[in-house]
């Protein structure tokens, strides 16, 4: 029993990081319907600089407090990654907009190998290892949880909040639901859709940076190539809970990192990958929308 | 009254019985039943919202009812149960053609190939699923001249022929509207469903269209079942008319009998009941010529 | 007079405080980006700690680029696209008629390629040739044929596959371990391992043709991660990451072996000196035929009934199925199709590498064969075969630059700089020409005269 229970919380933790990367997808799946293939680079990104930043704050001042360091290094990887998507948005994605459904696909994909390998080429390509940050473990009921995953997991809640209350209680929200809605008739009510869209990549990349500087502190190891699997898993993540939908997204996010641990844990660890990507076809071939999907009604 | 001298003397193509369909909460078609006779034009009229295309997506295969049975009978004999086919099974076996009201046509392929696609079923057969196509046999070639053949008559008929290697989705649209009747008209139907052929046709346009539906019933042995909301298309050239307001149906019998059923024009006026004398009047004085 | 030029040159002014204004945004901008990846590096030190190593006068470097490039492109680009763009639009549409290049390229193209080996060899002899004919010849011609097959699954039929690289996998695998287990000859296994990825093909596209768009996108892409690490993973089988080598060489129909040690080797037979040439230049060729092979195939498709259902579905799925087609056989025979095309590549590459691993049958392959036939403008085969070599084959010259190194200095390894700019090559390219190299559509049927149809009115479809 124990031994689930510690399985859960590794899941869970996991999943947090998962369900931050799969915001970013769904929100822009669901405000330009387009699949960004560079979010998991962003994600990538947002890990290096959080990992830039630690580095500078020790050779600056030596030993910072840990909690400190860890919102600064948030709050600039946040910026950071922020700029970058913005950037992004505006030089590949929004000529295309309007045109060709698989044009953007291929300019984001284009973007996620420009973006993995100018890490690698100006960070170089070894893995980059960090001291453990925060090392503290308690022992409640027998469960080893660490101070690590308590951050993780909290984090992820604050967020979550904070985004959802943006998303339902404010113009912006409000504004970004018009957009997604019918793009011509937000416009014509005088909405700035343009804006729209660009807050809306750089929330979804400060999310990631977020789930970016959390990666890195619960590993304490972060590579160039580091933004692929866990931007497809949380892609997985963001269609398996219904691509489109928020709460979807981090439910999705929990179930996939709950599969892996759960079955790392039980069966083999090799066929981890593998069991994720047949719950999701499986998912997806008995309920082809996502879990919380809305069905799409086939118009005739 | 003429409805049942027609039933006993008409033969049914095609019968609804008991048919509901509920969306949701949403009686979209509430036991509606009637009948299209062989050889006629079949209109379905009624307001806005009234069930008219779900009935078609029914009769067509792309909506399951809820209850109820869907018989269409074959010139030879053969029947079939609609409601329980898939969309292409309607198309392929009971040689039931159908349009869209938003019109959906190959618009990125000529004009000729939207045609040829109609005729996918024959053409596959003759080209041995693709692999005696493949290797060049005589038949295959032999069945694409007929079906361009076929494809040419139906040009000729929608008065297409000049526009046949223009893309589809060039094409004004008038034209759009009959080039889907022809491409209906190429998979050799016994029962063709219309819906709205008139909507957003121009005075010529809606001349062409009736031109072209008359000329099916005319040469060819297809019975058509169309909705319609322009009166003059349908009390011009329909046989039969079945009215529905909000999944039911009102009235059921030929132009003239519907046209003065109080109760259809309580329906499209939104009248009181008592107040239909009154329109029934009013109707009299507007078009007297039209009235016996 | 006086006044007109005056205008002038308060717009020019203007337009120049504009330009220095954008110049200005556009170094911040650059700045905010690179300050920490660019201005800092990661390295670690004697005692594996990582450090930082300050490079700012790159980060100036960069700055000033995105500031000239910013200001260029204000002040003097955009005012210059413009103009012309004016003087096309007042211009009359003078129909040029096409040139002699224009008019026979299919021709001149497969000249060009049945000439390119013996070109090389004049020009680089034996051994000089094995680089121009292996890396650029054969691999080119094998993206070729893969892209070829994507495209009649996204291209035509309008299912957009992201885990195409799967077939590839099965199609080198199936060749690699029927080869090394039973002895079975190229000859024969080429087809075999065709129709072994055409059956998965069907299989995988059986339960998930029934999702749209971008599920079904995430699903082919699933599928084609499991593929790999299954075989990653089945090692007993696979041997996993080592991969399978020494997997046989294909011969000249049996006759002639290109073993060195048979004795009915090619340069024995011919009396010619030992050289790994005549092997490349016979695979060029082999390469080139089964692609001519595969062009031959879709053009035919194309015109057959199935090929127009396949078409039509990319146009509109629920009229088809209004027509009487059943949409369900039409998609998987479209899979099934575009699967066997790259399972022959696949079992063409392992004959070519003679060593297959799970690293050759990542997702970035996938992505590449998919860009390629985006690029090269959906459902064209020479639109394709044109984005193939010119992503490709431009990736590939980077590895010649070495002169390069002469003028950045002798760290400096070109090779690095690869994907970086095929991923860049890939955004300029859509950005510029959205619809690809050739966007029109050439009709399959015609009554009076074939006109190709703009690529305005053709769809992509939605499955």
């Amino acid at each position: 029993m124990e031994y689930f229970v510690q399985q859960l919380v590794n899941g869970l933790t996991l999943g947090s990081i998962y369900g931050l990367i799969a915001i970013g997808y769904t929100m822009v799946y669901g405000i330009i319907g387009m699949v960004n293939f560079a979010h998991g680079d962003i994600f990538m990104l947002g890990g290096f600089a959080a990992l830039i930043v630690y580095l500078i704050l020790v050779g600056l001042f030596g030993g910072v407090p840990v909690a400190l360091a860890l919102f600064v290094m948030i709050l600039i990887a946040m910026l950071m990654t922020g700029l970058w998507n913005w950037v992004i948005e505006k030089l590949a994605y929004r000529p295309l907009r309007g045109s060709f459904r698989l044009a953007p696909l291929i300019t984001a994909i284009g973007m996620s190998i420009a973006l993995s390998n100018f890490v690698q080429v100006t960070q170089g390509p070894r893995n980059k290892p960090v001291p453990p940050l925060v090392s503290s473990v308690y022992d409640i009921f027998g469960i080893a949880i660490s101070l690590k995953q308590i951050i993780i997991v909290l984090v992820t809640a604050v967020l979550l909040t904070i985004f959802w209350y943006i998303v339902n209680h404010t113009p912006l929200g409000r504004a970004q639901r018009a957009t997604e809605q019918d793009r011509k008739m937000a416009a014509l009510l005088g909405i700035d859709v343009d804006k729209t869209i660009s807050i809306t990549f750089v929330m979804g990349a400060a999310l990631a940076a977020v789930a970016g500087t959390m990666y890195l502190m619960y590993y304490g190891v972060i590579v160039f190539t580091d933004g692929f699997t866990p931007g497809v898993k949380a892609f997985t993540a963001a269609v398996l809970g219904g691509i489109g939908s928020l709460p979807g997204a981090v439910l999705g996010g929990l179930m996939i990192g709950l599969i892996e641990s759960l079955w790392s844990a039980y069966f083999t660890i090799d066929y981890k990958d593998v069991a994720t990507f047949s719950i999701l076809a499986i998912v997806l071939i008995f309920k082809p929308s996502g879990i919380l999907g809305r069905p799409e009604v086939e118009k005739v | 009254m003429a409805l049942e001298t027609d039933t006993m003397t008409k033969d049914p193509i095609l019968k609804v019985e008991h048919l509901s369909m509920r969306f949701g909460g949403l009686m979209a078609i509430n036991d509606l039943s009637f009948e299209a006779y062989r050889g006629d034009i079949t209109a379905l009229i009624g307001p806005n919202g009234a069930g008219k295309t779900t009935v078609f997506n029914c009769i067509t295969g792309f909506y399951k009812p809820t209850m109820g049975m869907i018989t269409l009978r074959q010139k030879a004999g053969k029947e079939y149960l609609l409601e329980r086919m898939s969309d292409y099974e309607v198309n392929r076996d009971a040689k039931v053609a159908r349009t869209f009201q938003n019109i959906r046509l190959f618009s990125g392929l000529t004009v000729l190939e939207n045609l040829l696609v109609a005729q996918h079923n024959k053409l596959m057969l003759a080209s041995g699923y693709t692999i005696l196509g493949l290797l060049g046999f005589p038949t295959y070639k032999a069945a694409v001249g007929e079906s361009i053949e076929r494809a040419k008559y139906w040009l000729d008929k929608a008065n297409l022929t000049d526009r046949a290697d223009d893309p589809a989705g060039d094409l004004p649209y008038g034209a759009q509207r009959r080039l889907e009747i022809a491409r209906a008209m190429c998979t050799g139907p016994e029962f063709l469903c219309l819906d709205e052929p008139a909507a957003g046709l121009n005075p010529r346009e809606s001349l062409a269209l009736n031109e072209l539906l008359r000329s099916i019933r005319k040469d060819t042995d297809t019975s058509i079942l169309l909705i319609e909301h322009d009166m003059s298309v349908v009390m011009e050239i329909s046989d039969h008319v079945v009215v529905l307001e909000y999944g039911q149906k009102i009235s059921d019998g030929n132009p003239d009998y519907v046209k003065h059923d109080p109760k259809v024009i309580a329906a499209y006026l939104g009248v009181e009941d008592d107040e239909v004398e009154e329109v029934i009047e009013q109707i009299e004085e507007i078009a007297p010529g039209e009235t016996h | 007079m006086a006044n007109i030029s005056h205008t002038t040159e308060a717009v020019s002014t203007n337009l120049m405080a504009r330009a220095l204004r954008e110049a200005f945004y556009a170094g911040l901008i650059a700045l905010g980006l690179f300050v920490l990846f660019v201005g800092l590096k990661t390295d670690q030190n004697i005692l594996n700690e990582l450090v930082l190593v300050q490079r700012w006068g790159l980060l100036a470097t960069f700055v000033a680029l995105a500031m000239v490039g910013r200001f260029l492109a204000v002040a003097y680009v955009r005012p210059w696209l413009e103009a012309r763009k004016a003087a096309k639009a007042a211009a009359p549409v003078v129909e040029r008629e096409a040139g002699f290049v224009a008019r026979n390229f299919n021709l001149l193209a497969i000249v060009a390629l049945i000439a390119y080996p013996l070109v090389m060899v004049a020009v680089f002899g034996f051994q000089g040739s094995l680089k121009w004919v292996d890396n650029f010849g054969i691999q080119i011609l094998i993206y070729v044929l893969l892209a070829w097959g994507l495209n009649i699954v996204v291209g035509l039929a309008g299912l957009l596959d992201l885990g195409y690289v799967a077939f590839y996998a099965v199609g080198a695998y199936s060749y690699a371990l029927l080869s090394s287990y039973l002895g079975l000859s190229f000859w024969l296994l080429l087809p075999i391992a065709g129709v072994l990825a055409a059956l998965w093909g069907t299989i995988l596209g059986f339960p998930v043709l029934r999702l749209k768009g971008d599920y079904l996108a995430i699903v082919t892409l699933a599928f084609g991660e499991i593929i790999r690490l299954v075989l990653i993973n089945w090692t007993e089988v696979t041997k996993g990451t080592f991969g399978i080598s020494g997997i046989a060489k294909a011969s000249v129909f049996g006759i002639w072996s290109f073993d060195i040690s048979a004795a009915n080797n090619f340069a024995k037979a011919f009396g010619l000196p030992m050289s790994s040439a005549y092997y490349k230049i016979f695979l060029f060729y082999l390469a080139l035929a089964l692609c001519m092979l595969a062009a031959f195939v879709t053009i035919r498709l194309r015109r057959m009934p199935i090929g127009r259902a396949w078409e039509a579905l990319r146009e509109d799925e629920i009229a088809c199925r209004s027509l009487g087609i059943n949409t369900v056989t039409t998609k998987l025979t479209a899979f099934a199709t575009g699967a066997m095309f790259g399972g022959i590549a696949g079992s063409f590459f392992a004959v070519r590498q003679g060593f297959v691993s799970p690293e050759s049958f990542v997702f970035l392959e996938s992505a590449i064969i998919l860009a390629i036939v985006v690029l090269g403008g959906m459902g064209s085969l020479v639109g394709i075969a044109v984005a193939a070599t010119v992503m490709i084959g431009g990736t590939e010259l980077l590895r010649e630059m070495n002169f390069l190194k002469q003028i950045f200095g002798p760290d400096f390894t070109p090779e690095l700089y690869r994907m970086l700019i095929f991923g860049l090559a890939m955004i300029v390219v859509m950005v510029w020409k959205p619809r690809g190299f050739v966007g029109s559509r050439e009709p399959t049927a015609f009554l009076r005269e074939r006109k190709s149809v703009s690529g305005s009115f053709t769809k992509e479809g939605h499955g």
